[in-house]
């Protein structure tokens, strides 16, 4: 394998006295899409939010996580993201009160030139709908305004958490086409629960399980097994294009105004 | 109908200096969830800073162009103070709730007692310029200047403060922020710039209310800032927390029913009545007249 453009060593995560990863080990192919899988609650989100420096102030990190030669526990959450670490997250977390456009405007970064072109190529719909408060789009077109935000920028890394969840089958055949696109350019780390999705747009996969890396490979391979993927996610391969929903990881990150930053 | 068009106007005057103090404790819990028990101490820090520039800073005094270097002087204390609170205590304590109680309580106990250590504690007399102990006729009623300034004020700062919301970069994060922190630093922000803004703002206009107040009152003394913020919080909670408009709209409610209970009925009924609204506001609205909601 070329050198990993991030690599994850015995990562552990502990919140409010749970260990909810414990000894993480993986590497995100500088390519393509490597995919984070598991049944529900095993830590994926978890994972990502560890990752991006996310983890509730009552979480204790712990282990190695390096993009390139940078340390990524070791620094803040937006230096992270200026660094080129572009995070979208689970329930898309668009701001509800602002317009499309000042959604956007927030995700400028000073001395860079915001790819407004790239973004409004792939998704006109936020072009046309600049005016609109985000909080009146459908679950898709905030699915698309989280993409396209972190789209502004250029990015070394994109982790994207369940971008098909609760949508419907012919947005999520768009996000997926979105993402494959994306993929060209930039190497994205995906949480996503779709298989058909994961057929779509994966090349590598890591399987999670009670907070353990319990696999690792090629993704179609694992998709080809049947028996093992049904004993790694509990479901068949053959798991229809609808987006299913999951609930977010035991005692992580409540999603309220409070925040954690 | 001129007692009503006074105690409008006085109500409205009161309204005015609560929004000020107001505005900047609601934005600031709003960002960055700090509920600031020092904010009084921005308000006594600004009148006290504009009561000593007006004696002894060269080109301040108590009338005229100098009165106004004076109030800039007092709030350019006020919105230091907030910054080094900021900076120095709150900083190190942000997401600790209880710590951040117990700090911002202690501070504005040793502010108070600081306060007194330094110019005493009995009331000093304001130096204001003369027109502000006039009256202006409105309607028949004879209405004090003093109160139509801090009227004057007040919406000057609500436009301004609306303004700089909805048409700064700044702005935008706080807008953003008040509803996703988290998010906002997602997208590769320094939300702490934004948390040290918002104290500065706060702070300027509670000093601002500080400079203004002891005009309307006539006096200083340093347990000023205390009463007044207990008001404050009442309306910010009525009207949301972290909205400018929704203390806006709070601080009038509270003034017109302090100051009319208090003529038409007896003496403090109308501070018994604001707890009143209060308690009604909780229980039927319990994010505000204009609060956010937080997300499921």
């Amino acid at each position: 394998m070329t050198e990993p453009i991030l690599s994850v060593q015995n990562l552990s995560v502990r919140i409010a006295g749970l260990h909810i990863l414990q000894g993480v080990s993986f590497a995100v192919a500088p390519n393509g899409v490597t995919v984070l899988l598991g049944r529900n609650g095993v830590g994926k989100t978890t994972t990502l939010r560890a990752i991006v420096g996310l983890t509730p102030r009552n979480g204790e990190v712990r282990g190695t996580v390096r993009m390139g030669a940078q340390d990524l526990l070791a620094r803040p959450t937006h230096r992270l993201v200026r660094g080129g670490l572009g995070y979208v997250p689970e329930d898309r977390c668009v701001f509800a009160g602002l317009t499309v456009a000042e959604n956007l405007r927030l995700a400028e970064r000073r001395g860079t030139t915001p790819a407004y072109d790239k973004v409004f190529a792939l998704f006109p719909e936020l072009d046309r709908r600049g005016r609109q408060r985000a909080g009146s789009l459908s679950g898709g077109q905030q699915q698309m305004l989280a993409i396209g935000r972190v789209l502004l920028n250029d990015n070394r890394l994109l982790l994207v958490d369940e971008p098909t969840k609760g949508l419907a089958p012919k947005v999520v055949t768009e996000v997926a086409e979105v993402l494959e696109r994306v993929a060209e350019s930039v190497p994205v780390l995906l949480v996503e629960q779709n298989l058909a999705v994961v057929r779509r747009l994966a090349r590598d996969a890591v399987v999670l399980s009670a907070g353990q890396v319990a696999w690792t490979g090629d993704a179609q391979e694992l998709l080809l097994e049947t028996a093992l993927t049904k004993s790694l996610l509990g479901v068949g391969s053959e798991a229809p294009v609808s987006a299913r929903s999951e609930p977010g990881p035991p005692a992580g990150p409540a999603r309220t105004k409070g925040g954690t930053a | 109908m001129n007692t009503v068009i006074l105690l409008a106007l006085t109500g409205l005057g009161l309204a005015a200096l609560y929004f000020l103090v107001a505005s900047g404790l609601s934005l600031v819990f709003g960002l960055a969830d700090v509920l600031n028990f020092a904010h009084g101490l921005f308000l006594g820090v600004g009148a006290y800073a504009t009561w000593w520039a007006a004696g002894n800073l060269p080109g301040a005094g108590s009338d005229g162009f100098g009165f106004v270097v004076a109030v800039a002087f007092g709030v350019l204390a006020g919105a230091l103070v907030a910054v080094l609170v900021e900076l120095v205590l709150i900083r190190p304590l942000y997401s600790r709730t209880i710590e951040q109680v117990l700090v911002t309580v202690g501070l504005s106990l040793a502010g108070v007692a600081l306060l007194q250590a330094t110019w005493g504690a009995d009331p000093r007399t304001f130096p204001r310029p003369g027109w502000t102990r006039n009256v202006t006729s409105v309607f028949g009623a004879n209405v004090p200047n003093a109160g139509l300034l801090l009227i004057v004020a007040a919406v000057l700062v609500l436009a301004g403060l609306l303004a700089f919301l909805q048409f700064t970069r700044y702005g935008l994060i706080i807008r953003a922020g008040v509803e996703n922190r988290e998010m906002v630093t997602a997208l590769g922000i320094d939300v702490r710039k934004a948390f040290t803004l918002v104290f500065a703002i706060g702070g300027a206009a509670a000093a601002l209310a500080g400079a203004l107040g002891g005009v309307y009152f006539g006096t200083v003394s340093p347990g000023q800032g205390g009463s007044l913020l207990i008001f404050a919080f009442i309306v910010v909670v009525i009207g949301g927390m972290g909205s400018v408009v929704g203390s806006a709209y709070a601080a009038v409610a509270v003034g017109l029913l302090q100051q009319f209970v208090n003529y038409y009925g007896t003496s403090g009924l109308g501070d018994v009545c604001v707890v009143g609204l209060l308690a009604v506001v909780l229980l039927l609205r319990p994010q505000g007249l204009a609060g956010k909601v937080a997300h499921a």
